[in-house]
């Protein structure tokens, strides 16, 4: 993890969409009076899906005038979760989990197919501004090492080769099934079937 | 109360107490980091954990002692030994050392360059609960970029030790919430959103509170030591609160001002203007007396100026002589202009520069103390349950005093209304408008406030510089008191007192007190300048008014005595070189009437001398010689024209004795409806130390002039 600043050059404004606008309204409705503030995270959150994917400055000012908070106190929590990204992301961003499972597994391979593929540097938007890809700490689904998020995808039982395919696919505009790649098994279940509880007693 | 046991000792304590205090009351030091008296508990530093032992068990692990309260654990069970507190064993000691080695892992060896050396927390202990075993860095040291915190604090955030004091700080006690911790883990930094100057004139004390080298004084950068400095106890004059400071000079030259502790006062806070206006000191000084010959001043010696004086004031008679007082004089020059001129028989003082009708009437006769003073004491305002505003800007005025107000909001249920221009004031504010004339509506109980304060078991309200320096200031102090008497604001002798009077000026309340005022047929502020304009004046002596509402004196001859080459000197006739507030011992009354000595922390420069000892020099010169020749003599005759002077450091407490005086405050009149304006249009420029200061320029550049959040006026 590095430091964690906003983005040199930012928008000037930020608002919501009319959609968005609501549906905040709903989620500072959920909290008792006085307690407003405790919706920053999921406002933030929302703000960064409807931006693209990157937290701006306008957009920390308005949630901070919307609960009332001060501004650096919605600065200290886009800069603690590092779930919120603080630079222009591509249109997909492929987090590669590299946490010691995974990397047991080869997220190296999957690793160096992304810095061929995408940029040699991450959380760097690639040429076409399509992809970028950022290491991250556990994704949680270590049975399935090594692995990627895509938004809000899961793509497991990666390698090089099949990583290629995946940004290729992606790149393309095809959206491949998310869950094991190129290895037939139903989510986290054995390879080839099931290998318990076959037989009818 | 519980019974606790604290390094085997027995001790009955408020259980509301934390640990950490009930060691200290029990005479245990427990060193510390994050944890401040003044401030929310973070719990963050870890240096002061403690071992607890419940019924005679260890406990599992070392406690953070500020984090918990005595209350906190759990009742002592039948036949076995009460809990105890232990601050001296071998795990107290190795989890000291443990914490001070984690602090130590990112922090800089670079003690011999910062200016934290010497007085540094981080030192002290380090010395006293690290070890020194063997040293274990061997990794890089995280390194920090610098962020801009504004003029005044300078930052080498690699030295900070992430205590969050600063954060605290300017959160609960300053009132802006603009300095935050972003990142995490080891990418933690402490910043200012967006790096922006801290919007606060109070910004300095994070300079204190730091307990490393991370946040320091910008102007006093690489300046000095602390153990080369001389440091002087004395009070600050740069508004009327008083504020206890230390005056460290280092030979000649006042190298900083750091506020000291009174909570009666400043608790231990000043203000920006406070703590660096002291380069002002330095600059645009009169050191040598000057006479004007063929139309310009010219570097003169003592007794040709003295004798220029003498000339023309035994040309005229005293009725054609005017003396005004300033606002940073002490009340000992004041006391001894007050004698001269009633040798030389002038009924012509006054020291009140602003023109206000304060502590007289329009006849000229003279009001109780009660009405000029902050008669609920700065401290006082922590009982108040609601607050009326008229005509203050409390924080530039006098930002403890606001400090203070937002310390009561934070933790009583307060109501604060506000007559005059819009501001923003760190708390929230009922606006009742600027037209001062909304006062009677209230005054006769016509509008909500009145039943507000009415009802509220401690109101109190505060008349600022921009009403009673109004031409109807005097009607619109009148209603004030009337509003104060008819909500119950004024209880019986010794207790509630809501009338309150802020003033602006270190020397008012003082030359007030000594009676520094038109006498008989004397003429006032405003009656002098345009007397001295209309020829009716001969002389016109200004010992240090730098803010008057005019400089246009006509043909008067013009002599001043003073510390600056500000805005009087420029008409002057005769300069008479005076002692700034660091330069003489002196006496200061602040706005609640507290007598506080100032004390002298280096001399005057060159030629320039004590104030009063120029005006008995001078006296001999008009053969009107003053009855003394030391400090204590001049101290014995001040008794005379104000016996409470001799009370030093007390505020007097509501006396009540004559409750007709609440009666006589002002004069009843009709009040002007144009809007109530500022009084101070540039917090960092209101006097000549502060206006020759290069870092209150920079100040009032940064923030703008006007400066700061200010709103529509």
């Amino acid at each position: 993890m590095s430091l964690r600043r906003l983005h040199p050059q930012q928008p000037k404004h930020f608002a919501w969409t009319a959609d968005n606008a609501l549906w905040a309204d709903r989620q500072i409705a959920k909290y008792p009076p006085g307690r407003q503030a405790s919706a920053v995270v999921p406002l933030l959150w929302r703000a960064q899906e409807q931006n693209g994917g990157h937290v701006t400055e306008p957009m920390i000012a308005l949630i901070a005038q919307q609960l009332g908070l001060s501004r650096i106190r919605v600065l200290e929590i886009a800069t603690f979760y590092t779930m919120f990204n603080l630079k222009p992301v591509g249109q997909h961003l492929i987090q590669v989990c590299t946490t010691t499972p995974c990397m047991l597994r080869g997220s190296a391979d999957v690793v160096a197919a992304c810095k061929k593929h995408i940029h040699p540097n991450p959380e760097t938007v690639s040429a076409d501004g399509k992809m970028s890809w950022m290491e991250v700490e556990c994704l949680g689904a270590c049975v399935n090492a090594p692995l990627v998020q895509v938004e809000d995808d899961y793509y497991e039982d990666l390698d090089g080769p099949k990583t290629e395919a995946l940004i290729e696919a992606l790149r393309k505009g095809q959206r491949p099934k998310p869950g094991p790649q190129g290895i037939n098994r139903l989510n986290s279940a054995p390879e080839g079937g099931a290998l318990t509880l076959t037989g009818k007693e | 109360m519980t019974k606790i046991l604290i390094d085997g000792h027995e001790h009955d304590l408020p259980g509301e107490l934390t640990m950490l205090q009930a060691c200290e009351a029990a005479g245990a030091e427990i060193p510390r980091f994050c944890y401040h008296e003044r401030l929310s508990i973070a719990g963050n530093c870890r240096m002061c954990l403690i071992e607890v032992r419940m019924g005679g068990k260890p406990g599992p692990k070392p406690v953070a002692s500020c984090a918990q309260q005595l209350k906190d654990l759990p009742p002592v069970k039948e036949g076995q030994p009460l809990h105890e507190l232990i601050t001296n064993s071998v795990t107290v000691k190795k989890a000291r050392e443990g914490v001070m080695e984690f602090l130590l892992i990112n922090h800089p060896l670079d003690c011999p360059i910062c200016d934290q050396g010497g007085e540094c927390d981080l030192q002290d202990q380090a010395m006293a609960y690290g070890h020194a075993k063997f040293n274990r860095f061997e990794e890089n040291k995280r390194a920090v970029t610098d962020k801009n915190m504004g003029p005044l604090v300078n930052t080498i955030m690699t030295r900070c030790i992430h205590c969050t004091r600063c954060v605290r700080f300017a959160a609960e006690v300053a009132g802006v919430d603009e300095i935050g911790a972003t990142g995490r883990g080891e990418d933690m930094e402490i910043t200012t959103y967006l790096e922006r100057a801290v919007t606060s004139e109070m910004s300095g004390n994070v300079i204190d509170l730091c307990p490393v080298g991370a946040l320091t004084s910008k102007p006093y950068k690489f300046n000095a030591r602390p153990w080369e400095l001389t440091k002087t106890e004395s009070v600050d004059v740069m508004d009327a609160v008083g504020s206890a400071i230390r005056v460290d000079a280092r030979g000649p030259e006042v190298m900083r001002i750091l506020p000291r502790t009174n909570e009666d006062v400043n608790e231990e806070w000043i203000s920006d203007k406070t703590r660096f206006a002291c380069d002002g000191l330095r600059r645009q000084r009169l050191d040598r007396p000057y006479v004007r010959r063929d139309g310009k001043l010219q570097p003169a010696t003592w007794a040709e100026a003295f004798a220029a004086i003498a000339v023309r004031v035994k040309a005229t008679t005293g009725a054609r002589i005017g003396a005004l007082a300033g606002d940073l004089c002490a009340a000992e020059e004041i006391k001894a202009l007050k004698d001269l001129m009633q040798a030389l028989k002038s009924p012509h003082m006054d020291c009140r520069q602003d023109g206000s009708l304060l502590g007289t009437d329009s006849q000229g006769n003279r009001q109780a103390r009660q009405s000029y003073l902050f008669n609920t004491n700065i401290a006082g305002i922590e009982q108040a349950d609601a607050i009326l505003l008229i005509g203050t800007n409390p924080r530039w005025e006098a930002p403890l005093i606001n400090a203070r107000i937002r310390k009561t909001w934070l933790r009583n249920p307060v109501r604060i209304f506000r007559i005059g221009p819009a501001h923003d004031l760190t708390y929230p504010v009922d606006e009742l408008g600027a037209n001062p004339q909304i006062l009677s509506e209230i005054a006769q109980g016509h509008h909500a406030v009145f039943q507000t304060l009415k009802d509220a078991k401690h109101p109190m309200l505060i008349v600022g510089p921009q009403a009673y320096a109004r031409a109807d200031g005097a009607a619109i102090l009148a209603l004030s008191a009337q509003i104060a008497r008819e909500t119950g604001m004024i209880g019986p002798e010794g207790q509630w007192n809501g009338f309150n009077v802020l003033h602006t000026a270190a020397a008012r309340v003082g030359a007030l007190d000594l009676g520094f005022l038109p006498g008989p047929g004397g003429r006032t502020t405003h009656g002098m300048i345009e007397a001295a304009r209309s020829g009716e004046l001969d002389v016109l002596y200004l010992l240090g008014t730098d803010e008057l509402p005019s400089y246009d004196l006509g043909q008067a001859f013009v002599i001043y005595q003073g510390h600056h080459g500000d805005r009087a000197a420029h008409r002057a006739d005769v300069i008479l070189p005076g002692a700034a507030y660091t330069e003489k011992n002196g006496t200061y009354v602040n706005t609640e009437g507290r007598v506080q000595l100032g004390r002298r922390a280096i001399f005057p420069p060159g030629d320039a001398r004590e104030d009063w000892t120029i005006l008995r020099a001078l006296s001999e010169h008009l053969g009107a010689v003053l009855q003394y020749d030391t400090l204590e003599q001049l101290r014995a005759a001040m008794l005379q024209d104000a016996p409470h002077i001799a009370h030093k450091d007390l505020a007097p407490a509501n006396p009540g004795a004559d409750p007709t005086i609440w009666t006589r405050i002002g004069e009843e009149g009709a009040i002007d409806g144009t809007p109530l304006k500022a009084a101070i249009h540039d917090f960092y420029l209101t006097n000549a130390i502060a206006r020759a200061s290069q870092t209150m320029a920079e100040c009032s550049r940064t923030y703008g002039r006007g400066g700061m959040t200010m709103a529509a006026e």
